[in-house]
């Protein structure tokens, strides 16, 4: 029959403008800026530097190992080691990045730094309002601001932050109970006092 | 540009035999470029035209306007490091890319995923399968004219199986999922459910999409006898996946090597008989209906279990010395990656053998004494993603 196609393409238009109104399957439309998807707990988009306690620079956990630097296939992250160590947010002394910058204009989301990682120090992170007019500089983000707590990964990633922090306290426990278990400990130097300064 | 120029005679190109059937033109042949920018070139790819009037005398693919040295940057990192690459290649299927480089680097390294982590890979290249195929039958009848209705139904479906990944791998498209001996993360809880309820409700949608595309006249007038291609040239071509099957050819290395745990799925091979581009449409809309049975076996038959070989490394990684070369069935064919590796931490030879810039070589073959509108056509049904052709 003549036109059977464009009345069958019809009646298929027809049913889904009609459907969208009642199936939910088919109406699959979001009105972004008013209307968000919530995100997949596993959803990566740009790496950032996990921080215990109160201060963020003190309680970064990244040691400036440098591996996700090496192991970065763009290349994106620059480190520069502190020369000194100095004391992390519970007075032990540690290395610390003097430098951490991670352009973003370069990182393409891979998760390879995440995996590296040996002191869980580094997550995606799932923010993707980024645009900026500063190309350049406004995409190259320092440490300050990759620096995010703790409660932030558990907030966005709660069931992976969970087993990090399990995984971290195991670690320490056991760390403490090598360190007890050890005949005549070596006396440590006391942490330093000039943690209020 | 005066007509006198255009209607000059051809500078490099030898004069065709006339295409015409009434043999009613001059032998004056005019010269198009279609692309790099052309709509129906699915991304940027050119094909230098020569058309006796309608009808075309020869034809020139021009490519690598894409190309991002993607196989010297992999010799120049870790083995680890070009995972993410793989996904870049075929921006539609990284699943089954990261799959067909990992399958490489296990025979390298002699790793052995576990049973689980066999099932989520064949899992996850089914709904790769899927989401491909979907798209290039939307694509297809875009090239055809059906202006974007029927894509926007296949991209709504594609959307389903997408959320699928990003709650499995964190990112919609460059999933970066398999690892060597395994994949990178456990399923989601959940996930298998979804995963369920998406292949339930999927041939709803291939059956709606079927009744009202299928049989329609003018998508058999546009395809049927168009861009055939004679068996005998694509297996000596090379040419790989639905294309070759459309032609005939029963070859699936799901079959042929049986990679993986393909051997405990029962599936059939579609084939096609004449090779033209109604046959290749229908291939593909057929091996949907077959990834979907794999699919419900796999998601029902899914173990516990670890997901990743335990000798496998993640840092410092080097495989000992020796070249191996992984293959799987790809949505658009065979796709393999050759290795060389000289025990150190990069490879010393990385090569890819891609499906779609393999297929794409018989272009000319397909296309000559065929009108212009018909060539958009027979590149679509070659389903090319520019990524893989120039990488």
């Amino acid at each position: 029959m003549l036109g059977e196609g464009i009345i069958k393409g019809m009646a298929q238009t027809a049913k889904n403008f009609l459907g969208s109104y009642s199936d939910p399957e088919r109406l699959v439309t979001v009105q972004y800026p008013e209307e968000r998807l919530p995100l997949k707990e596993n959803t990566r988009n740009f790496p950032f530097l996990v921080y215990d306690g109160a201060d963020p620079m003190a309680g970064l956990r990244c040691v400036a190992c440098q591996i996700c630097e090496k192991e970065c296939p763009p290349q994106c992250i620059y480190i520069i080691k502190d020369t000194a160590k100095k004391p992390d947010y519970m007075g032990k002394m540690q290395f610390q990045p003097k430098v951490f910058d991670i352009d973003i204009s370069v990182c393409m989301s891979c998760q390879i730094c995440v995996e590296v990682c040996p002191f869980e120090a580094i997550k995606m992170d799932t923010e993707y309002e980024l645009s900026n007019h500063d190309r350049f500089g406004g995409l190259l983000l320092d440490k300050r601001e990759l620096a995010k707590s703790n409660e932030h990964y558990h907030k966005i990633h709660p069931t992976d932050a969970t087993e990090v922090d399990a995984r971290l306290a195991a670690e320490k426990a056991k760390a403490e109970a090598k360190a007890k278990a050890a005949p005549a400990p070596v006396p440590k130097p006391a942490p330093p006092v000039k943690a209020a300064a | 540009m005066p007509a006198a120029e255009i209607s000059s005679p051809p500078r490099n190109y030898e004069v065709m035999p006339k295409a015409s059937p009434n043999g009613e033109f001059d032998g004056e042949l005019l010269e198009v470029a279609m692309g790099p920018h052309h709509p129906s070139t699915h991304g940027v790819f050119r094909m230098d035209v020569v058309l006796d009037g309608e009808r075309v005398a020869k034809l020139k693919p021009v490519f690598g306007y894409l190309h991002r040295n993607h196989e010297k940057i992999a010799e120049n990192t870790t083995y680890l490091a070009s995972m993410p690459y793989t996904d870049r290649l075929d921006y539609f299927c990284s699943m089954t890319n990261n799959w067909a480089y990992a399958l490489s680097v296990e025979k390298l390294a002699g790793l052995q995923p576990p049973e689980r982590a066999e099932y989520i890979r064949i899992i996850t290249a089914e709904l790769t399968r899927l989401v491909n195929h979907t798209c290039l039958v939307g694509f297809l009848l875009q090239d055809m004219g059906a202006l974007g209705t029927p894509l926007m139904y296949a991209f709504r479906e594609r959307e389903k199986i997408l959320d699928l990944f990003e709650a499995l791998s964190g990112s919609r498209m460059m999933c970066n999922y398999m690892r060597f001996g395994g994949c990178r993360a456990d399923l989601p809880a959940g996930w298998l459910d979804g995963a369920k309820q998406v292949v339930e409700n999927y041939p709803r949608f291939l059956d709606e999409f079927e009744a009202f595309l299928s049989g329609n006249e003018i998508l058999m007038a546009r395809t049927q006898g168009v861009g055939a291609l004679p068996a005998e040239l694509a297996v000596s071509a090379g040419i790989s996946g639905p294309m070759l099957r459309a032609c005939g050819v029963n070859y699936d290395i799901r079959k042929v090597d049986k990679y993986g745990i393909y051997d405990r799925f029962e599936f059939r091979v579609p084939l096609g008989d004449h090779g033209d581009v109604f046959d290749r449409y229908m291939i593909r809309l057929l091996e949907m209906r077959e990834s979907l049975k794999i699919l419900r076996k796999a998601l029902a038959d899914i173990p516990d279990g670890p997901i990743v070989d335990s000798k496998a490394k993640i840092r410092g990684f080097k495989p000992k010395v020796g070249e191996a070369y992984g293959r799987i069935e790809g949505p658009k064919g065979e796709l393999g990656f050759y290795l060389i590796s000289d025990g150190s931490l990069n490879p010393y030879r990385y090569r890819v053998r891609p499906p779609s810039f393999i297929n794409l070589t018989v272009l000319e073959d397909m296309c000559v004494g065929h009108s212009v509108a018909d060539v958009v056509v027979i590149l679509g049904s070659v389903d090319i993603v520019l990524g893989e052709v120039d990488r």
